[in-house]
């Protein structure tokens, strides 16, 4: 095998961008539940891992600018560092967003949910797969895979429409329920976003295999 | 009272370091003030344009420059902390243990055997049991045993350029060196034995220190671990590798890495 050497800091850098996924995953998992479940230490938790996954987007950052400098990659190397690059970024603001609901869930603690979270956790159920099967799709360069998880997103998109209308509709009856309702929208808006960086994600992983820059939005 | 300095155990010493050494050439001033520590298991490149002294430094470490007329060093180089240019110094000696690969392979004409066997041979081994294994050891060295085993006493003329530079490798490995300089050993080489020739390095290094010169920039990326950049006669900068291609201080050493220079 020519160049041992760059093949092993590739891998390296793969590995340090899986783990960084797993963490992502986690948190938003956390995130979910510690709202679910009004479970606030949970919720810390997030917040305080989200230090790790923002330690690993700089070191994913910084062996990918080395790499290029100090083996200057052509054709799929580069498509490989330059998606890394994306996708570690991409990562870092879900991460971000997992953070957002975790504070939610913070401040909402001594409140009583109006009504049981179902679209909610719906939403958040579809989101998660999103985020492992992109992570799947990632490993194994599968590009047709990452086009069918982009798609899971219009099931997003609608259930956010859905929960934006439900949540209006309760303001607009019950004045009490702005002590909550802006921040449920505003969690359906975080597993919005989410979803839509795992959108990114999947068309980087096509763009890895094609050299094509698509919009699967 | 005594100084005590503790080296850390993960440091590496200095294989070779100069002191102040200003080179000339008749009234030349090839080498002006150069201070460079180069550490030892390590590679250094050294990069710069054509005429910056790079080559010069090179041939100063093991006293090829001797040979030119009207060369004059001033200043201190030390090998294993030893000046290779005091009175008492054994020059036969040190190019065996500060061996050089040159630009174009120079096997001798000669059956690969002998060419490795030569070294060794010169320096008193004569029994064929011990070459034999010298030969192949030295021939695994530079991963070229696999491919001349069956015809070791072949004419080392008959092989291909990447294989030559490798058997001239072999040759300087025979005779155990520490320090191994290599002036664009791979410059005359086409892609594919460029990149061997550049594994081999990466491979060598976790027993020899290597210096290498080198006019290309990007081998200099790709294999060093420490760079010295050279400009008329001086060391500009020398860094990490790392931070010399992702940082470097000095504003012309930007320049001469991007390409802008001149």
């Amino acid at each position: 095998m020519a160049r041992p050497v760059f093949e092993e800091r590739l891998e390296d850098l793969n590995k340090t961008l899986l783990n960084m996924g797993f963490l992502v995953q986690e948190a938003i998992y956390k995130a979910v539940k510690s709202l679910t479940d009004k479970n606030t230490r949970l919720a810390q938790e997030v917040l305080q891992d989200d230090e790790k996954i923002n330690a690993l987007e700089v070191e994913i950052e910084k062996k990918c600018f080395e790499l290029i400098a100090l083996q200057q990659p052509v054709g799929k190397d580069l498509r490989r560092i330059a998606t890394m690059l994306k996708v570690s970024t991409d990562l870092e603001r879900m991460g971000d967003h997992a953070v957002s609901i975790s504070k939610t869930t913070i401040r909402l603690e001594k409140e009583q949910y109006a009504k049981p979270l179902i679209d909610i956790p719906k939403m958040a159920d579809i989101v998660k797969e999103m985020v492992q099967e992109v992570l799947e799709a990632f490993v194994n360069q599968d590009q047709e895979k990452a086009v069918q998880v982009s798609k899971k997103d219009d099931q997003i998109d609608e259930l956010f429409g859905n929960i934006f209308m439900e949540v209006s509709e309760l303001m607009q009856k019950n004045p009490e329920m702005i002590r909550q309702g802006p921040y449920f929208l505003l969690v359906a808006q975080n597993l919005e976003r989410i979803g839509d960086y795992v959108t990114n994600m999947c068309e980087w992983i096509v763009y890895l295999q094609t050299a094509k820059l698509v919009d699967l939005n | 009272m005594q100084t005590v300095t503790v080296e850390k155990q993960l440091e590496k010493r200095n294989a070779v370091e100069t002191k102040d050494l200003n080179v000339y050439y008749g009234s030349f001033h090839a080498l002006k003030n150069v201070r460079l520590s180069i550490k030892e298991k390590a590679v250094t490149a050294l990069i710069g344009p054509s005429g910056c002294g790079k080559s010069t430094f090179l041939r100063t470490i093991n006293r090829m420059n001797d040979m030119i007329p009207n060369f004059r060093v001033e200043g201190k180089v030390l090998v294993k902390n030893k000046d290779v240019y005091a009175p008492d110094t054994d020059v036969v000696e040190l190019r065996k243990n500060v061996g050089m690969v040159f630009q174009r392979p120079n096997p001798f004409p000669m059956s690969i055997y002998d060419n490795v066997a030569y070294g060794p041979r010169i320096h008193g081994i004569k029994k064929k049991q011990d070459l034999d294994i010298i030969v192949e050891r030295s021939l695994k060295y530079a991963a070229l045993w696999d491919e001349v085993k069956d015809r070791l006493h072949k004419s080392a003329l008959g092989l291909s350029g990447g294989q030559q530079q490798r058997l001239v490798i072999a040759r300087v490995l025979a005779v155990e060196p520490e320090v191994i300089l290599m002036d664009e050993p791979a410059s005359a080489l086409d892609p594919i034995s460029t990149a061997k020739i550049e594994q081999l390095i990466l491979e060598l290094k976790e027993k020899y220190t290597i210096i290498i010169v080198t006019h290309n920039m990007q081998q200099a990326a790709r294999v060093s671990d420490d760079t010295a950049f050279f400009l008329n006669g001086e060391v500009v900068e020398f860094a990490g590798t790392k931070d010399m291609f992702t940082r470097p201080k000095n504003p012309q050493t930007e320049s001469y890495i991007s390409g802008r220079f001149g």
